[in-house]
């Protein structure tokens, strides 16, 4: 494999209003040093990409951001949301993913009835009012593009869904907890062609309302849907730019060579 | 011998030891209910044990039995369900989990006559708790426990990590996770988990012989209070399992009818030992389509 020199880089800033920075963010499992200093700015109300061969850091990075990893690795640097560390200590990791709340891979819906799945994370947070439940679920799986598909069968158990309705719902799920930033990890790649369009779609849409930082393996997807991208090698971030940037102008060997297939 | 035949000569001998399994099984349940069942009336059932005369029957042992059961659950679960649930999930893969883990297998292998031996000195003389169907339940948990942990640990950990990580990116505390969304999802199996320890429970002899007793008082199935010493509920009364009762009956039985009584004892025992086992396919089967499919 070609070795590519880890010095140059090139990460622009974001101008606009950030919904979350991360500063010198580095990974640790044990003794392996999965991540070595991340240092990204993610824009509000925009679609943020990860992108990168596997084992690159681009899913650990996105886990550390609503504390995810705690329980299996070692996280340093800050994470800074709303000017608060989110990576410190002192922080309630269940109020932070309140407001960053994330979507798997593979769909991972509740073995309960699609209309339990959404409202049983909100039943326990508090909220009893049964008008105000039924709202949040027609209204997230609308935004989910999933409404249409299930409304009539909401007491049917949620595993009865083919694979890109779980999906949806997962993501649906997410939504009704009305969170601020939705971190997605490679949530098509378990789908078909026609799911994973579905699933593009509704992204744009939330993109109106919600900042979304994606994880893909599918740089066709980045390019569709993204509006910046960042590329991942070997723990680092090499290259931050807006999408359309990376894909036709790359500053970075690395970059130019992954997002031309040359690598590796 | 080339591959092909290699195979063949394989699953031969494999299709060979598996019916030498199920014939085995099969003659054992075939010559207990077959010599067992023509003893069997609604009498033989519904009547108490005669001690000299003919014409007994098996209505306080069976009511034990299912009694001790009872308890023996109410006082296990809620302890096998708390050392699951760690075990499961919170346990870190330290010596001291293994420790743990390592005696409840030596807990499970425990010879029952021993536990039983146990129960009698400690809680029968020591605490003075007598022959009773208390000390009876106490001594057949020791046995319960590390088979229900066992199975609600393997239930608990049979839901997929996605399930937990699903749970917490919502913003659930762990507690939440597990007893909202890991629990329910585990129930399935662990119903079934219960109601094949109840089998093994309500097989039980030795344990019971020197805990339980080996008399069965006259009790009074109108008196609801569990105070009272007539009452069929008090468990503090000593009473005789079908388990020992058919070990009683074989080996110092003095009715002339000993050996029907034994037989059709074993079939009741053998026969409810069965449901227990087919419940617990149904109910596992049952529930875990409920949860998957439509409702």
């Amino acid at each position: 494999m070609q070795t590519y020199s880890f010095d140059q880089k090139h990460i622009i800033n974001i101008p606009t209003e950030k919904a979350l920075t991360t500063e010198n963010l580095q990974v640790f499992y044990g003794d392996n040093h999965a991540m070595h200093d991340a240092t990204l700015e993610f824009p509000r109300y925009r679609i943020t990409a990860l992108i990168g061969a596997s084992g690159s850091g681009k899913s650990t990075y996105l886990r550390c951001l609503n504390r995810m990893n705690d329980a299996i690795a070692t996280v340093k640097g800050k994470i800074i949301y709303r000017d608060t560390d989110i990576n410190s200590k002192k922080i309630n990791v269940y109020e932070v993913r309140k407001h960053i709340s994330m979507v798997f891979q593979r769909p991972n819906p509740f073995a309960k009835s699609i209309r339990e799945n959404i409202t049983f994370a909100l039943k326990r947070n508090g909220i009893k009012d049964k008008q105000e439940l039924a709202y949040r679920v027609e209204n997230s799986l609308k935004s989910a593009a999933l409404w249409d598909e299930v409304k009539d069968d909401l007491d049917k158990s949620a595993l009865a869904l083919s694979g890109g309705q779980q999906q949806r719902l997962c993501i649906a799920r997410c939504v009704a907890m009305k969170p601020d930033i939705l971190l997605l990890d490679e949530p098509a790649s378990a789908l078909d062609p026609i799911s994973t369009a579905k699933i593009e779609e509704t992204l744009k849409e939330l993109r109106k309302s919600y900042t979304i930082i994606i994880v893909t393996h599918n740089m066709q997807q980045a390019s569709r849907i993204a509006d910046y991208t960042a590329f991942f090698h070997m723990g680092h971030v090499l290259e931050y730019d807006k999408t359309e940037k990376i894909f036709t102008n790359p500053q970075i060997k690395a970059t130019e060579d992954y997002i031309s297939g040359n690598f590796g | 011998m080339n591959s092909k035949a290699a195979n063949n000569v394989a699953t031969g001998v494999i299709y060979l030891l598996v019916t030498a399994v199920v014939g085995i099984l099969v003659f054992l349940l075939g010559y207990i209910l077959v010599t067992g069942i023509p003893h069997v009336s609604m009498h033989f059932l519904t009547s108490a044990a005669q001690s000299f005369k003919a014409g007994g029957g098996i209505r306080d042992q069976l009511f034990n039995s299912l009694y001790l059961l009872v308890l023996t659950l109410i006082i296990s679960f809620p302890i096998a369900l708390g050392s699951g649930i760690y075990l499961s999930e919170y346990a870190p893969n330290n010596w001291f989990t293994s420790l743990i883990r390592t005696a409840i297998e030596v807990l499970s292998s425990l010879p029952s006559v021993v536990v039983g031996l146990f129960g009698y000195l400690v809680f029968v003389i020591k605490f003075n708790v007598g022959f009773s169907i208390l000390a009876g339940a106490i001594a057949l948990t020791f046995f319960n426990l590390p088979l229900l942990t066992r199975s609600i640990e393997e239930s608990l950990e049979d839901v997929p990590d996605l399930q937990r990580e699903a749970g917490l990116s919502l913003g659930l505390s762990r507690w939440k996770t597990i007893t909202g969304i890991v629990f329910p999802a585990a129930l399935p199996g662990i119903l079934t988990g219960i109601i094949l320890s109840a089998g093994r429970v309500f097989g039980e002899a030795a344990a019971l012989i020197y805990t339980a007793g080996q008399s069965a008082p006259i009790v009074s199935y109108s008196n609801w209070n569990p105070f009272s010493p007539t009452s069929f509920l008090n468990p503090m009364r000593p009473a005789e399992t079908l388990a020992v009762h058919i070990w009683k009956v074989n080996t110092e039985g003095v009715t002339p009818d000993a050996l029907q009584i034994s037989s059709g004892a074993s079939a009741v025992l053998i026969v409810v030992i069965l449901l227990f086992n087919l419940g617990a396919r149904y109910l596992g089967n049952w529930m875990f389509k409920k949860m998957t499919a439509a409702k």
